[in-house]
């Protein structure tokens, strides 16, 4: 089948889920000797749209205009369900990225095509993909079959490889998509960063700390063993409804569902819903001082013991390991 | 301004879920239903919308009988009406979609307000699929939303920070935490939900593109160890998982 892999770049650079996603068509296309479109849209994006190749795309598309250059959701799903009816590509793939997300469910309106949102893991059976989404925060899993001609699936991020980008270049395209002013009608305007911190959407190692620490300003603990990981900080819900932490760090079913090679959770208990976001980490560790908290039930490695004197001592210890 | 709201009636998020007999939903005795939690933020914002610009706000909520219990919440809440697409049967998101905007339509609404994300299926799609399907704008996860006039200025939630969006009524919205507190109905409310009647109509058809094969427990994961000392849990990490 012939699979169009949505590549989401901002500020240019293409995304680690843009990888993820390519890499997650081409062992589908692999399956069903199929082919790989790769799709990079925005504004003077051919610098990056040549890495794709190396990921397993068998082809590159880009589709560059000024007027794409921010975010828009009635433009990006116009421009991606547009090239994939030229392409005759059945299959679109999507990270399930704030972007994806946003646009994936208007791109399968325009394609009549039924929406697996969130897939964790894709298998080809008699030819067709068989896609695993959790459901209820991850309480169960479902298998799931598109049985609409045309099918979209949003991948999470993190847990596809990309692998290395080493594999054969692939020729980029140009092409054009008309947009009218309806198409452009709901445009991103200005971003704002959160001040030079690392996303726990996006981050390889998060550090959350809970109720646990007491105070806000205790956080130093975890921000220091953070720094010494390349870690993103991450908090529970109890902490950031007390204020000491922003929501943008809330990590849970009513913050963010993560799934990072390493998860340290400290002074955490690890309720049901705060597991809810983190259950698909690579590897957990948990230090709390209580032996029974249920958090030791999802963690590879636990430690029972204060936080305040094994964290810092954690932090030593892998400094001395990076030889700081 | 006149502002519909499609709420959701999902499993509390605190109950223990179990696959079903028919191993493709969940066992539902015992299991208590809620407002599904973001659609309460949704409800929360057309009330707020209303009590500043005037107008009507309409709950909407497809799905059997029991959902009226959570039309009845929103009612408590203080929307104006509650209408009940009545309808027993699986359907997924755009068989869900569907439904909603061809109600939609014939009502002609300023806005649409949806939560993110329904705590069930954890899809996050039938929000911006009704968008598409009406021709308008959508705006996913919004933590903030200013209306003046017909112009629109919404801030989403975006890896790493935020981003504003423009665009103009009539328009979707999906609510994320941090766009408001939802209220807490009132006794009066409560009492006077109790009697308001709640319309039922008959959802158009549609057909469902997503099909459940199976459903099951996540594979339980071996409790993990207990590490006595850092430095060995240093080295399991840097040996062993490979991590650090
Ligand atoms: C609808 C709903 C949605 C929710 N969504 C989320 C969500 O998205 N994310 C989320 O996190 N929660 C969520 N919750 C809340 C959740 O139920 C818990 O209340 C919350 O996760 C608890 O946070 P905590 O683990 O930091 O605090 P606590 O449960 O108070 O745990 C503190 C832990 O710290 C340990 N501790 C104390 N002192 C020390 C010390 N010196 N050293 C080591 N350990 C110590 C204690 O043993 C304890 O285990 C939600 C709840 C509801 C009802
Ligand atoms: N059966 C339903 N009836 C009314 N609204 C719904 C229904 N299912 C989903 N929604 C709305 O769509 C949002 C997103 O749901 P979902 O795409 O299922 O995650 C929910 O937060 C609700 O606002």
């Amino acid at each position: 089948m012939k699979i169009l892999a949505f590549a989401e770049q901002r500020d240019r650079k293409l995304k680690k889920t843009a990888f993820e996603v390519v890499r997650a068509a081409r062992k589908v296309s692999d399956a069903t000797q199929g082919e790989v479109v790769a799709l990079v849209v925005g504004h003077q994006l051919e610098p990056s749209a040549q890495q794709l190749g190396g990921f397993g795309a068998h082809r590159v598309i880009v589709v560059e205009d000024k007027s794409l250059e921010q975010y828009s959701t009635t433009a990006y799903s116009k421009v991606i369900a547009e090239v994939a009816v030229r392409e005759q590509a059945s299959v679109v793939m999507i990270a399930s990225t704030a972007m994806g997300k946003d646009c994936a469910p208007r791109v399968a309106v325009k394609l009549d095509a039924g929406l697996a949102a969130d897939c964790t893991a894709l298998k080809v059976e008699n030819g067709d993909i068989i896609a695993t989404r959790p459901v209820y925060a991850g309480k169960t899993m479902t298998e799931v079959r598109v049985s609409s001609l045309n099918k979209v699936f949003t991948l999470r991020p993190n847990v596809f490889t990309a692998g290395t980008g080493n594999g054969t270049a692939a020729p980029v395209e140009k092409m054009t998509v008309e947009l009218s002013a309806a198409d452009l009608g709901c445009v991103v305007q200005e971003i704002t960063k959160s001040a030079g911190k690392l996303d726990v959407a996006e981050a390889d190692i998060i550090v959350t700390g809970g109720r646990g620490l007491k105070a806000p300003e205790n956080f130093n603990i975890i921000e220091e063993l953070a720094g010494a990981l390349g870690a993103a900080v991450g908090a529970s819900r109890a902490v950031v409804d007390a204020g000491w932490r922003p929501h943008g760090e809330q990590v849970g079913q009513t913050g963010k569902t993560v799934s990072p090679s390493l998860y340290v959770a400290v002074a955490v208990s690890g309720a049901i819903q705060h597991l809810a976001g983190m259950s698909s980490s690579k590897y957990i560790v948990a230090v709390n001082k209580d032996k029974d908290a249920p958090i030791f039930q999802v963690a590879d490695y636990g430690i029972v013991g204060d936080a305040f004197e094994v964290i810092p001592a954690l932090t030593k210890e892998i400094n001395k390991l990076h030889g700081r | 301004m006149k502002l519909v709201v499609c709420i959701n009636h999902v499993p509390d998020s605190t109950t223990k879920v179990n696959v079903g007999p028919d191993g493709k939903t969940i066992e539902k005795t015992g299991v208590n239903f809620i407002i599904n939690p973001y659609d309460e933020i949704a409800v929360e914002e057309c009330l707020r919308l209303k009590e500043k610009n005037g107008g009507e706000v309409v709950a909407v909520s497809l799905g059997s009988e029991v959902n009226k219990e959570t039309l009845r919440k929103a009612l408590a809440m203080g929307v104006d009406r509650a209408v009940l697409l009545k309808d027993d049967g699986y359907r997924d998101s755009s068989s869900v979609a569907r439904a909603l905007a061809d109600y939609i339509k014939e009502a002609a609404p300023d806005a649409i307000f949806f939560g993110k994300q329904s705590i069930d299926y954890d899809d996050a799609a039938v929000g911006s699929m009704v968008g598409e399907m009406l021709g308008i704008p959508s705006v996913s996860m919004a933590v903030k939303i200013e209306i003046s006039g017909r112009d629109v200025l919404a801030e989403r939630e975006i890896e790493g920070g935020h981003e504003k969006v423009k665009t103009t009524l009539p328009a979707v919205f999906t609510a994320q935490k941090g766009l408001n507190e939802p209220r807490y109905p009132s006794l009066k409310g409560i009492m006077s939900a109790k009697n308001k009647p709640i319309e039922e109509r008959i959802p158009s058809a549609a057909h469902n593109k997503v099909e459940v094969l199976s459903m099951r427990k996540p594979g339980a994961k071996n409790a993990g160890r207990i590490v006595e000392t850092v430095a060995e849990l240093v080295r399991l990490l840097h040996e062993e998982a490979k991590v650090i």
